[in-house]
């Protein structure tokens, strides 16, 4: 069976081209993917190096058991806890996530996703100076400036140039490359800076600097030193002189700008400079989402509760103050009792001072792969591969909704993360209404 | 040698990830850093070799590689547990650690490159 317009599940790309030949409920050839995207369709389609089965582990020792089991001991880790972080919601589709706002709310908890790792600091700076964006569509057919500042597409979104940004011919770009030019911004020369028809060298953690004297010059400023974090004086005019004459520029952003120092400071300077030049030209900026459905996540989040991450029920309402409610700040501080992580791998990528908290509390584990969290876990839930094994919705890095599509079955017994977190929410469901009758029941024979 | 570290994707510990955080792809393309030809002279050691990077936060082991890349001073390190266990927790309120820009200290050492589990066990539960 061959299928075409597969959506891949990897980066928020998602890049809805690829050709999949399937035979006997295996994936046996892949057309137009890149080597990271290939590499997890053909791991979904690889059962035998799949764990299949429910785990939970009691002293030391881990046990098979079967689905009901182990949702029943999630519902039980949930339900005991007094103030739970529900974690990850990046790697999955919105309908899980609509059961995960539903499940936090139940038990009082905080519900953060990746987002507050990687372009949390973007959606605050948008609060403030709000967000000039356009689609990648637009860009392909109209962008003529290309800017990557602190973002290395080559390795993280591997087909974001030639699909949408540098190489593909346009409506208004009908010659491709040679009808656009491409700068990188970055502290070091990547592989995207070597294709770059122009590469500009900041120096570490200056970005914001380099930010306002772009938008000094721009705004009619006469710069009198001769380097600014690192980049010389012709640089900066010559950079500035590109972005006002283009007809239409985008500035794709990456960790560069969100991780180092100034962080969110950082970006609500570049989403200024990008809110000035459009007195001159049409300019654009976009974030370079990297979780496949980490925008959906926001999307989500935000229509349910108001606030796109680090929202916490613990009040009885949602509360949103990122670095008070956000997940490696309640951990690094042990605020949490337990927790549920979902379609993320936290051991992996958190600071070690936030796993080390991460480590003492009961959590589980929810994730189509077995991963450095589910290997610490209390319940490990193995769910199947949305846009491989099951369908659903997810949010491209421009705010497009796309349907992803199921091309193979799970293996046997294997439920989507909507199912699994529904399952869960239903059972805890069960568990405090229990309780709450017990608890009345005693005050009445008191 | 005191140099700055910062952390990100790159393309092989993306197709390692993927392949499995268990997997011998994931730990060759992770528990690495990326450092200058000139920085490797002055630091006396070879592409693949042992380096222990300190940092205010913890250390840990890992190989050097020759990066193709300019960036005299600066250490890379692919994102990971590797890189996490010598990085900062501090948030300065926007939720997100600053894995970018760390001051270390690194330096040649014979120790082995722990494995994910080691790693996470003995600097991560037992440290």
């Amino acid at each position: 069976m061959h299928y075409t317009d597969v959506v891949c599940t990897f980066c928020g790309t998602l890049c809805d081209d690829i050709e999949v030949t399937v035979e006997d409920n295996r994936i046996i050839d892949i057309r137009h993917a890149c080597r990271v995207g290939a590499s997890k369709f053909f791991k979904a389609s690889d059962i035998k190096h799949r764990r299949t089965k429910p785990i939970i582990r009691e002293n030391g020792r881990e046990i098979e058991v079967s689905l009901e089991e182990a949702v029943e001991k999630a519902s039980e880790i949930l339900a005991d806890a007094y103030r739970p972080l529900l974690y990850g919601w990046s790697s999955t589709t919105c309908e899980a996530i609509k059961y995960g706002v539903f499940l936090t709310d139940l038990v009082g908890g905080i519900m953060d996703n990746t987002a507050t790792v990687c372009h949390g600091p973007s959606v605050l700076a948008f609060q403030e100076v709000g967000y000039p964006s356009c689609t990648l569509g637009e860009v392909k057919n109209r962008a003529d400036l290309i800017i990557y500042w602190g973002s290395n597409p080559l390795h993280a979104h591997p087909r974001h140039l030639s699909r949408y940004s540098f190489y593909p011919r346009g409506f208004f770009r009908e010659r491709g490359m040679q009808d656009r030019e491409l700068i990188v911004i970055d502290v070091r020369r990547t592989d995207t800076a070597k294709i770059a028809n122009k590469f500009i060298k900041v120096e570490q953690g200056k970005d914001y600097e380099l930010v306002s004297a772009l938008r000094y010059v721009l705004n009619g400023g006469v710069l009198k030193k001769d380097y600014v974090a690192g980049v010389s004086r012709e640089e900066i005019y010559e950079l500035v002189d590109k972005m006002k004459s283009c007809s239409f520029g985008v500035l794709f952003f990456g960790m560069g700008l969100t991780q180092s120092s100034g962080k969110h400071r950082t970006i609500d300077n570049a989403i200024s400079l990008v809110r000035d030049l459009n007195r001159f030209t049409k300019f654009n900026i976009m974030m370079m989402r990297g979780h496949y459905n980490v925008t959906g996540s926001n999307e989500v989040l935000a229509w349910e509760t108001g606030y796109p991450y680090a929202v916490d029920f613990s009040r009885g309402y949602p509360r949103y103050n990122p670095g008070e409610t956000s997940a490696v700040d309640v951990l690094v501080r042990g605020e949490v009792d337990a927790a549920l992580i979902i379609a993320s791998d936290p051991v992996s990528h958190f600071p070690k001072e936030a796993v080390k908290h991460l480590l003492r509390i009961p959590y589980i584990s929810i994730d189509a792969f077995y991963n450095a969290t589910s290997m610490f876990a209390k319940v490990y839930i193995p769910t199947a591969v949305a846009g491989i094994e099951c369908e659903g919705t997810a949010y491209r890095m421009d705010g497009v909704p796309i349907r992803v599509r199921k091309i193979i079955e799970p293996p046997e017994g294997v439920l989507s993360d909507e199912e699994v977190v529904r399952m869960i929410y239903e059972k805890t469901m069960e568990k405090i209404k229990e309780r709450i009758e017990e608890e009345a029941a005693e005050k009445v024979i008191v | 040698m005191k140099v700055i570290l910062i952390t990100g994707r790159t393309f092989m510990q993306g197709v390692g990830m993927e392949a499995g955080k268990d997997s011998d792809v994931y730990k060759e393309n992770a528990a690495v850093c990326y450092i200058t030809v000139d920085d490797m002279d002055k630091l006396g050691i070879k592409e693949g070799d042992n380096v222990k990077i300190k940092t205010k936060y913890g250390e840990v082991v890992v190989k050097a590689l020759k990066s193709k890349d300019e960036h005299d001073g600066i250490v890379f390190i692919p994102l990971g547990p590797w890189a996490n266990a010598v990085m900062g927790y501090e948030t300065d309120s926007a939720a997100v650690p600053t894995f970018k820009g760390i001051e270390a200290e690194i330096e040649k050492t014979d120790e082995n490159v722990l494995s994910l589990e080691e790693l996470i066990r003995k600097t991560y539960i037992e440290g």
